[in-house]
């Protein structure tokens, strides 16, 4: 039985289709992202998953429990960790901890193992209160806060937005060590390097998914030629670089840039650089390179919007 | 600036023009507390000068006092010509902001916005006109000029927001995380607009989450604690701490961080 499934979601806002025709089913134990911008629908679905939100159409559980009819049973077994810091500003850190303990008819005693290692980080703040702490911390207490109840699936939207690089990459491990636990979690993101920690994602855009799979998988479908290109200066570069007949598309990446050719030829690397130091570039450097998730979900998305899609 | 200039596209050298901002062992306290700790840096016309920390290592209370909102407790700084602590309101008339949560209204429309932002930098009938036209043509939004700002995609509002925060023709301009939640192409189009600004001499003074972006910048600061622990080139950078990416040199220098969330 998947932890979580959808089947043929939709949900719209008057005139505005957030999520339409979504399916997926997370397995038990699985860590799962939905990546995607603003706007993708990832915080609907997560809304109709916590069952805070009605579905226009399609059906959805959660352990096995229907979000409609089930919806009782899914509160105790789901964490949620809403995008938008969602906490009592006015109480401190320990009583927001109890409070939502006291909720779910349990005590922090009784589960304080599985919140321990994020929570010991707080405790020298444990009497602040909660609307007076720094965006990592509000980012872990509200974590806490989500897991003290010991749900069988989290839902954490965009738990790392606006966090500094260090506290995503130590907020990653603490998921990776819940998920070791037995905890299926679904996080949305729309950080692209975070995609690659996860077991699959499903790429979001405009309330539709554009592809579902493992991270290794989305790479691997990449379908164009690719070369990472440098030069003394990015933007010259790009320029140049889009205007150069065999160009497919082109994009900063980094220090690179990266373009996809509409056709191999054994010989590009030396006829691009032969183009480029021709146009005055300087320290030019073209090789091969694997493509990233982002390289798919960019060409995805220029798929995609090439396509006239109806607009409300 | 580096030795490797391209010809095609770099002006004619000339002596060294002067810096837009310039922080003299800039400081601030709050209490005990110090925030920002004597930082000094200069940034050059032109330049998109990145402006990296971990949450809580200072960023924000540092731009603030360039921006003229919070007066030092020591040191100096200037930008574009003015003295931040003597000069705040010049400061703030000579340049633009834009940050994450936009300056926008949201239920005026595109060109209402313009106008109203036009007024308030001191701008007259005739030049709003001029400007707005000019504005809606670079940003390919003449069908959307009557259309409410909040309706927009978060992309166009992005880009809306920028362009107004030049409407004035500001020296430099600040921004402070201004690509968070759009697409990874939109946020690659976003880049273009700094690009073509700075490329025409605007100063771009910017904050990000996003370490590849950090790759896009002339030179990069990195601020610890309160100080600034790094200053350079995103190549010398990475060289100095031998480092493939600005992402492994940020993780380097922010884990040494005392002031952590």
């Amino acid at each position: 039985m998947p932890a979580v499934e959808l089947t043929g979601i939709s949900k719209s806002y008057g005139p505005t289709r957030a999520v339409q025709g979504v399916s997926l089913a997370v397995e038990a134990g699985e860590l799962f992202g939905l990546i995607g911008p603003d706007g993708a629908g990832k915080t609907t679905l997560f809304r109709i998953l916590a069952t805070l939100l009605l579905a226009d159409a399609g059906t959805a559980t959660v352990a096995g429990y229907d979000v409609v009819r089930d919806f009782r049973a899914i509160r105790n077994v789901v964490g949620y960790m809403p995008g938008k810091f969602s906490l009592y500003q006015d109480l401190t850190v320990q009583e927001n901890l109890e409070f939502f303990a006291a909720v779910f008819r349990t005590t922090v005693r009784e589960n304080y193992a599985l919140v321990a290692e994020i929570y010991e980080q707080l405790a020298p703040f444990k009497n602040r209160r909660a609307g007076a702490l720094s965006g990592g911390m509000k980012q872990k207490l509200a974590l806490c806060c989500a897991l003290i109840h010991k749900p069988d699936v989290l839902l954490l939207d965009e738990p790392t937005t606006g966090v500094d690089a260090v506290s995503r990459q130590e907020f990653w491990q603490m998921l990776g060590r819940l998920k070791a636990r037995g905890i299926t979690i679904v996080v949305s993101t729309p950080y692209m390097d975070e995609a690659a920690l996860c077991e699959r994602v499903a790429l979001l855009q405009a309330g539709q998914v554009l592809r579902l799979d493992t991270p290794e998988a989305l790479r691997q479908s990449y379908p164009w030629p690719l070369l990472a290109v440098r030069a003394a200066h990015m933007h010259p570069l790009l320029q140049d670089l889009r205007a150069y007949p065999d160009t497919h598309s082109c994009y900063a990446f980094g220090e690179a840039a990266h373009l996809s050719l509409t056709h191999a030829t054994p010989d590009a690397p030396a006829h691009l650089a032969a183009y480029l130091t021709a146009r005055g570039h300087a320290a030019v450097d073209v090789r091969p390179v694997p493509a990233t998730i982002e390289d798919t979900f960019m060409d995805l998305l220029q798929t995609h919007q090439a396509a006239p899609t109806p607009q409300p | 600036m580096s030795a490797s200039q391209l010809s095609t596209s770099a002006p004619t050298a000339a002596p060294a023009p002067r810096p837009v901002i310039v922080c003299d062992r800039l400081t601030r306290r709050f209490g005990d507390f110090v925030a920002v700790d004597a930082i000094s840096f200069a940034v050059a016309p032109g330049e998109i000068f990145g402006f990296l920390g971990a949450n809580g290592a200072g960023k924000t209370t540092a731009m603030r006092m360039l921006c003229g909102l919070l007066a030092p407790t020591d040191g100096a700084a200037t930008v574009a010509g003015f003295d931040v602590r003597h000069q705040p309101e010049l400061i703030k008339q000579h340049i633009g902001y834009m940050s994450q949560k936009f300056s926008l209204y949201e239920d005026l429309t595109v060109r209402e916005n313009i106008r109203f932002y036009g007024g308030v930098y001191g701008l007259r009938g005739a030049a709003i006109r001029e400007k707005t036209t000019a504005l809606l043509g670079r940003l390919g939004l003449e069908a959307e000029r009557n259309t409410l700002v909040g309706s927009l995609p978060l992309g166009w509002k992005q880009k809306l927001a920028f362009s107004v925060a030049l409407l004035h023709d500001p020296a430099v301009i600040f921004l402070d995380e201004p690509t968070g939640g759009v697409d990874p192409i939109t946020r690659r189009q976003f880049w273009d607009l700094l690009y073509e600004a700075a490329a025409r001499g605007v100063t771009i003074f910017i904050t990000t989450h996003y370490l590849d972006e950090a790759e896009y910048c002339d030179r990069v600061s990195i601020m610890v604690d309160g100080k600034i622990e790094a200053l350079d080139t995103p190549a010398a950078l990475k060289q100095q701490f031998g480092a493939a990416t600005m992402n492994d040199v940020f993780l380097h220098l922010a884990r040494r961080a005392k002031n952590v969330d």
